[in-house]
């Protein structure tokens, strides 16, 4: 249900009134849930920020989470859910940092009074927005990190690398998919280009499986690398891999295979007359 | 409308595209370079098409023609600095450019026509060895 | 759909500011390098079948967003004759203009989504939509 602006005055009053208290219980349970993993300072001061943001929301007449006087809360709660996933904090501990601030309320409300229950089930209303908000950013964050990661893991995997003058080759290890032999494929191309190379080795030995798609790519690329005026080699095909190549039917035509880096190396080298 | 210059260095004639052609300069280059190989009998052409950003079917088309032509005008072509990204797209649009000879940039383009107009010589010696040895 | 623009395409140079001006709104979709280069080179051989098989036409660019990805969708616009057997229209290799027949067919390659409605007599229209990955 949404807060009232009466309601939300009447909170405002009382997230600044009782301030200390508010911040003292609110830190106090999550200290608990955190379990000493972050400084009681430190948590202190991050609840007594949040306590600024509740209370401008709420003096500024918001009655729901998404509304324009809760756009400096929402920020906060990015800011606090960011921190707390880059600090490897799981969701949960993540949420329960907001939804604490209902027990503290409850610590400093008058429960005899009926209509101050009343108000507690509305702001009670407010406070589970922000806390579903901050699990969902919390969410955001880490796939976010995630698909850094992979990223980061995609280029340290495929190297590229300047073999001889006049030729690059790329080792390819792990099971390549299909996006990562996209990238691959288009970072060879890019070099040849960049060293004026025109030689190529793909070298696939440590790559344990293919499927069409992948080898597709590869046959791809040697068809756009000899468009730009390079020749490649596909050197180090394991036998399980040459036989998946055959089974599906996939056609390596003309293209140069050899049976290590090295042999491919030593006829290219031969061919160029070095 | 504007025109793509063609340059000559030595015994080739070099072309870099530099616009995005319309179609018609596209073939406005076809003619110009076919009368100029006549003209200046050069046995080399470099097309450098390392500015262009697209090479679509008809500029691919032209280029293949263009290399067709000089062909009969006893001259080779050799297209030069074609972007990877191009390259890729024309894979995948199922044009594999045959009969036109490519380089990655225009140094080993010229080397590339050099080998040739070497191993013409060669051919030339050696049939002239060969006639020599066949006379009485 | 937004802000989508327009071009009248009914001579070459109208061919190449359809592919400026689907370049810069792939830039501004932050399309990668290699799909700008499918989707201009896709927008360059429809906007020529426009104006070669249709007899002129629209070509419209607008950016699209369906919630997860952005991308951009073109939309290219005849009264022309229209295609008797899309099949065969479609097929490597097929044509009745004098080029490569690589147009229609290269084209429905490069994009992620292509969708053409052609009737006889009332002309031809080809919807293409990349997404950014």
């Amino acid at each position: 249900m949404a807060l009232g602006p009466e309601e939300a005055n009447r909170f405002a009053a009382l997230l600044e009134e009782r301030q200390e208290e508010l911040v003292g219980a609110w830190t106090d349970r999550v200290a608990q849930s955190l379990r000493g993993r972050l400084s009681r300072t430190e948590l202190e001061r991050q609840t007594g920020e949040l306590r600024k943001g509740f209370h401008a929301a709420l003096a500024g007449g918001a009655a729901e989470l998404g509304q324009e006087p809760a756009d400096e809360l929402r920020a906060q709660l990015t800011e606090l859910s960011s921190s707390r996933a880059r600090q490897g904090f799981s969701a949960t501990e993540t949420a329960v940092s907001v939804f604490a601030l209902k027990d503290a309320v409850l610590t400093v409300l008058d429960g005899s009074d009926a209509s101050n229950l009343r108000d507690y089930v509305a702001f009670s209303g407010f406070v589970d927005q922000a806390a579903l908000f901050t699990f969902d950013s919390y969410v955001q964050i880490r796939e976010g990190l995630i698909a850094d990661q992979a990223e980061q893991l995609l280029e340290l995997s495929t190297p590229v690398v300047k073999l001889w003058e006049g030729v690059v080759a790329v080792p390819l290890v792990g099971t390549l998919d299909s996006a990562r032999a996209q990238v691959v494929m288009e970072r060879l191309l890019e070099t040849l280009v960049e060293t004026g190379s025109p030689h190529a080795i793909i070298d696939i030995t440590g790559v344990p499986a293919v499927d069409t798609q992948v080898a597709q790519h590869i046959l791809k690329t040697v068809v756009a690398a000899r468009l730009m005026g390079a020749d490649c080699i596909i050197s180090g095909i394991r036998p399980q891999i040459a036989q998946t190549i055959v089974a599906l039917g996939i056609e390596f035509g003309d293209i140069a295979t050899k049976a290590s880096l090295a042999d491919a190396l030593r006829f290219v080298l031969k061919k160029t007359g070095r | 409308m504007e025109r793509v210059p063609i340059l000559k260095l030595g015994e080739i004639l070099l072309v870099s595209i530099q616009i995005d052609m319309e179609d018609q300069v596209a073939l406005q280059l076809q003619e110009d370079l076919a009368e100029r190989i006549v003209a200046t009998r050069c046995h080399g052409v470099l097309i450098d098409i390392s500015a262009l950003d697209i090479v679509d079917s008809f500029v691919g088309r032209t280029l293949a023609t263009i290399a067709s032509i000089s062909r009969v005008l006893d001259a080779e072509t050799v297209v030069v600095g074609m972007r990877p990204a191009v390259a890729i797209t024309l894979v995948e649009l199922g044009l594999s450019l045959p009969g036109i000879r490519t380089a990655l940039n225009v140094e080993l383009g010229m080397e590339l026509l050099a080998r040739d107009a070497s191993f013409d010589f060669e051919d030339a010696a050696s049939m002239a060895v060969d006639e020599a040895v066949d006379e009485p | 759909m937004s802000d989508g623009e327009r071009i009248e395409v009914g001579t070459d140079q109208d061919v190449v500011r359809v592919r400026q001006l689907v370049r810069t709104v792939a830039v501004s979709v932050k399309l990668s390098l290699v799909d700008q280069t499918k989707l201009v080179t896709a927008a360059s051989e429809l906007a020529r079948n426009t104006l070669v098989y249709g007899g002129g036409g629209t070509v419209e660019v607008a950016r699209v967003d369906n919630g997860r990805r952005r991308g951009i969708q073109i939309v290219f616009a005849d009264q022309g004759p229209g295609i008797a057997d899309l099949e065969l229209a479609l097929t490597d290799g097929y044509t009745t203009g004098g080029g490569l027949g690589l147009g229609l067919s290269g084209a429905r390659r490069l994009v992620d989504e292509f969708l053409i409605d052609t009737s006889i007599g009332r002309g031809t229209t080809v919807t293409v939509t990349k997404w950014c990955r």
